[in-house]
């Protein structure tokens, strides 16, 4: 049986690329799914705790987070394509008109 | 004195009916007067005024059943302040019911007469509402008189004695805007002003009396007050002195004497029935009433009596010849009633208070006959007027009769015995019961009055008997000036006699004017006997000449044949100076070349309003305009507010306030905090750069260091 720092790791590691990738990257899409690596790495540590510890609650969880993120997805996806109609570019960098 | 529960007669409950009815009359013609004809609205008046005699009479029954015993009705409390109790009594004695039967047996034939007066009167063709008005306040005097004689403490006596005072204001005042001819005028309102305003100075001597008597007496109900008058006066006879000339000054105001007397002839500017009513029947018997109702304090001042008597006399001889030069029907009566009121004070003055009750009585109806008569004249000469300016037609310019015209100067009367002969019958008879013409009412009386001053002061004696030949001097000149002769104006050719409405009250005056003497017939003394019950009469040990020991029943020949005999003889007089050779249009008085500078006198008042003028009004009026105009507004107003406070005000909100506290203090504070805001915000915005990513990275971080701090927490 693989042990439980195995996930950890593999959870922190993909956080890290995920928050990475949102602080690096300027394409709002890319960004997006650097959001949901990130997502995806919280999900990864409760499965594994939830499987460590025998406790259901954890893969309760981890449903509770995919329909959120789903959530999060179509209203996210319905925000790019709106301000890719305006700018027709999805550059972030460039989303600063409410700059005072 | 108060009776046991058992032995007051049902009868007295009815006593605060007296005040009562005529408010209630009052109150139904404000309420319902408006849709009421004229009519109506009197003859509610007078029903109102004729119960409350009804309820009079009924109390002077009772008080006979109970042999003249004091009966105190205890109606409600009034005053009640700590240990200071002032109930509202009615006191039902032989006196008090004496005034209640004169005011509202007089008080409802005038009201009745008033109906027909004052539906006659020009002036109400353009203003019906008056109508409701008159009686309203009519109705209102008798309610006020009511309490004023019925009151059981001086407190109860003084809230009547203001309420006719008003009323008196209220009546005189009544055209307040306009003259006897309807046109604009204040000069009824001015005379209703000086009148309460002398009326004022009065009520404050009357006010001073009553304060002083709570201070000495500590309580100002009639009972406790005589009960304690002999224990007082032993002690300190000055208090009693003190309370007895206040009270003088009020009676000299309320009553009309020297030195007040001055606002009754120009109270005549009212409508005639309250000349009647108010200024010669009840309302200024007033004075008189206090004096006798103040018995037991004035029996313990013999030096205050003398003086009221000496007032009294002086007056009635001052206000007789003052009414000899007088040519206005009505201002003659002014003076002969300011002169009978002379003689009353002077009795009740001496002691002689049945005497001055008798006479108060008696004059009462003669003189309101008398001014009543009077108006049913002034009314036919207006009917006249008013016929003539009809039949001139109307091609003459509508001003030009109204220009000089006044119905009340007896100059433009004569004649009238033909055009008017019942007012004529009813006008001699009140001459000759005012004249004291055996066996008219006023004989009896006056007699009785000078009998009482014969034995007691023979000094007034002879002042009143003078009064008293001037007295018939100037009535039988007025007769001759007014009834006899030629008419001496188209209007008085004219005349009319008055109608029913007006004759029929009077009838009943006249009636009362003959037989009123019954009242107190030598021998018999009804009203002495009566009165008894209330006024303990002091019984004097004098030594008299022996002329005056002879006693017919009471009556004296040798005084009652003098004073007879002057009357006749002044009568004659008259007759030959104003009688044998008429008056013509225009001519003056016959008097006015033998008597020169004296008649010129009688004729100005002897210039006593003149000189109050020059002595009080017009330094009264100094001192309010230095106060007004240098005291109050160039003191006061231009240095004291203007300058002083004003100008330290505006000089501390300019320097102090304006330019340091709040430029410098508050305006500072606060542009600062603006100054700190707008700088803490030039550096915080930016932060704000508008890349999302480092928003993002800031959130991070921030997430660190809280999960950080947690962990190492």
């Amino acid at each position: 049986m693989i042990p439980l720092t195995y996930y950890l790791v593999l959870s922190a590691i993909l956080f890290t690329m995920g928050a990475l990738g949102v602080l690096i990257r300027r394409n709002a899409l890319v960004i997006f799914m650097s959001v949901e690596l990130m997502l995806n790495a919280a999900n990864l540590a409760f499965v594994a705790f939830a499987r460590q510890y025998n406790a259901f609650s954890g893969q309760l969880f981890v449903f509770f987070v995919m329909t959120v993120a789903a959530a999060e997805v179509a209203v996210g996806l319905a925000l790019i394509v709106a301000i890719f109609r305006v700018k027709h570019n999805i550059d972030v960098d460039q989303m600063s008109s409410l700059k005072g | 004195m108060l009776l046991s529960e058992t032995a007051i007669s049902p009868l007295f409950s009815l006593a605060p009916l007296i005040v009562f009815l005529p408010v209630l009359g009052l109150l139904l013609n404000i309420i319902f007067g408006g849709r009421m004809g004229e009519k109506a609205i009197g003859w509610l008046a007078s029903v109102a005024s004729g119960l409350t005699f009804v309820v009079s009479s009924l109390l002077a029954y009772g008080l006979w059943a109970a042999h003249g015993e004091t009966v105190v009705v205890p109606f409600a409390d009034w005053i009640t302040i700590g240990s200071l109790h002032i109930p509202w009594n009615f006191r039902v004695d032989t006196l008090s019911v004496t005034m209640m039967l004169a005011v509202s047996g007089v008080g409802t034939l005038i009201h009745i007469y008033a109906i027909g007066y004052m539906h006659e009167d020009v002036r109400f063709k353009n203003d019906p509402k008056r109508f409701r008005r008159f009686f309203v306040f009519l109705n209102l005097f008798i309610a006020m008189m009511m309490i004023l004689v019925s009151g059981d403490s001086y407190l109860m006596l003084f809230v009547g004695w203001e309420g006719v005072g008003l009323c008196s204001f209220l009546l005189i005042g009544f055209w307040y805007d306009m003259d006897t001819l309807g046109r604009p005028s204040w000069a009824n309102s001015n005379a209703a002003k000086k009148a309460f305003i002398t009326n004022r100075i009065g009520d404050f001597g009357f006010l001073l009396a009553a304060l002083t008597m709570f201070w000495a007496f500590g309580s100002v109900q009639f009972g406790e007050v005589f009960g304690k008058a002999e224990e007082i006066a032993a002690a300190q006879p000055a208090v009693i002195i003190a309370i007895t000339l206040f009270m003088l000054i009020g009676v000299t105001g309320k009553s009309a004497q020297i030195p007040l007397y001055v606002w009754l002839p120009d109270a005549m500017a009212g409508p005639t029935p309250v000349s009647a009513l108010i200024h010669a029947a009840t309302m200024v018997t007033a004075g008189v009433y206090l004096v006798a109702r103040s018995w037991p304090l004035y029996t313990l001042a013999p030096d205050a009596q003398y003086i009221v008597a000496m007032v009294g006399a002086v007056t009635a001889l001052f206000a007789a010849t003052i009414a000899v030069g007088q040519y206005d029907i009505k201002k003659v009566l002014a003076y002969s009633t300011i002169s009978q009121l002379g003689f009353m004070v002077a009795a009740v003055g001496m002691g002689a208070f049945v005497a001055g009750m008798f006479h108060l009585v008696t004059h009462a109806f003669f003189k309101a006959l008398l001014f009543l008569s009077a108006g049913s004249v002034i009314l036919g000469l207006e009917r006249g007027h008013h016929h003539l300016a009809h039949h001139k037609g109307h091609e003459e310019h509508e001003g030009k009769h109204e220009e000089v015209f006044d119905p009340g100067d007896m100059r433009n009367m004569g004649g009238l015995r033909k055009r008017m002969p019942v007012t004529f019958w009813l006008y001699i008879i009140g001459t000759l019961a005012l004249a004291g013409i055996f066996p008219f009412a006023g004989f009896w009386s006056k007699d009785e009055i000078l009998l009482d001053a014969a034995k007691l002061h023979p000094e007034i004696f002879i002042i009143l008997t003078t009064a008293a030949f001037f007295t018939a001097f100037y009535m039988g000149r007025q007769i001759w000036m007014v009834f006899f002769g030629e008419p001496r104006h188209e209007a008085a050719a004219h005349a009319e006699e008055s109608p029913k409405i007006i004759t029929v009250p009077l009838m009943v005056l006249a009636g009362l004017s003959v037989l009123g003497g019954a009242l107190n017939l030598p021998g018999v003394h009804t009203l002495g006997h009566w009165l008894e019950h209330t006024i303990e009469l002091a019984e004097h040990e004098l030594h008299l000449p022996a002329w005056l020991e002879i006693s017919w029943g009471g009556l004296n020949p040798v005084v009652a044949l003098v004073s007879t005999l002057l009357a006749l003889l002044a009568i004659y007089i008259s007759w030959l100076i104003y009688g044998r050779k008429p008056l013509t249009a225009g001519q003056k008085d016959p008097l006015k070349k033998p008597l020169g500078f004296i008649f010129t006198g009688m004729e100005n008042k002897w210039f006593v309003d003149e000189g109050y003028w020059a002595v009080f009004v017009n330094r009264y009026v100094d001192i309010a305009r230095f106060l007004a105009d240098v005291v109050d507004w160039r003191f006061w107003h231009d240095w004291f507010h203007d300058k002083v406070i004003a100008g330290t005000y505006v000089w501390l909100s300019h320097i102090a306030l304006n330019r340091y506290a709040d430029q410098k203090g508050i305006d500072a504070f606060f542009n600062g905090l603006g100054d700190l805001t707008k700088r803490l915000s030039a550096f915080l915005r930016r932060l704000q750069n508008g890349f999302v990513r480092s928003y993002a990275l800031a959130v991070m971080l921030g997430v660190i260091v809280i999960v950080g701090y947690l962990l190492m927490k």
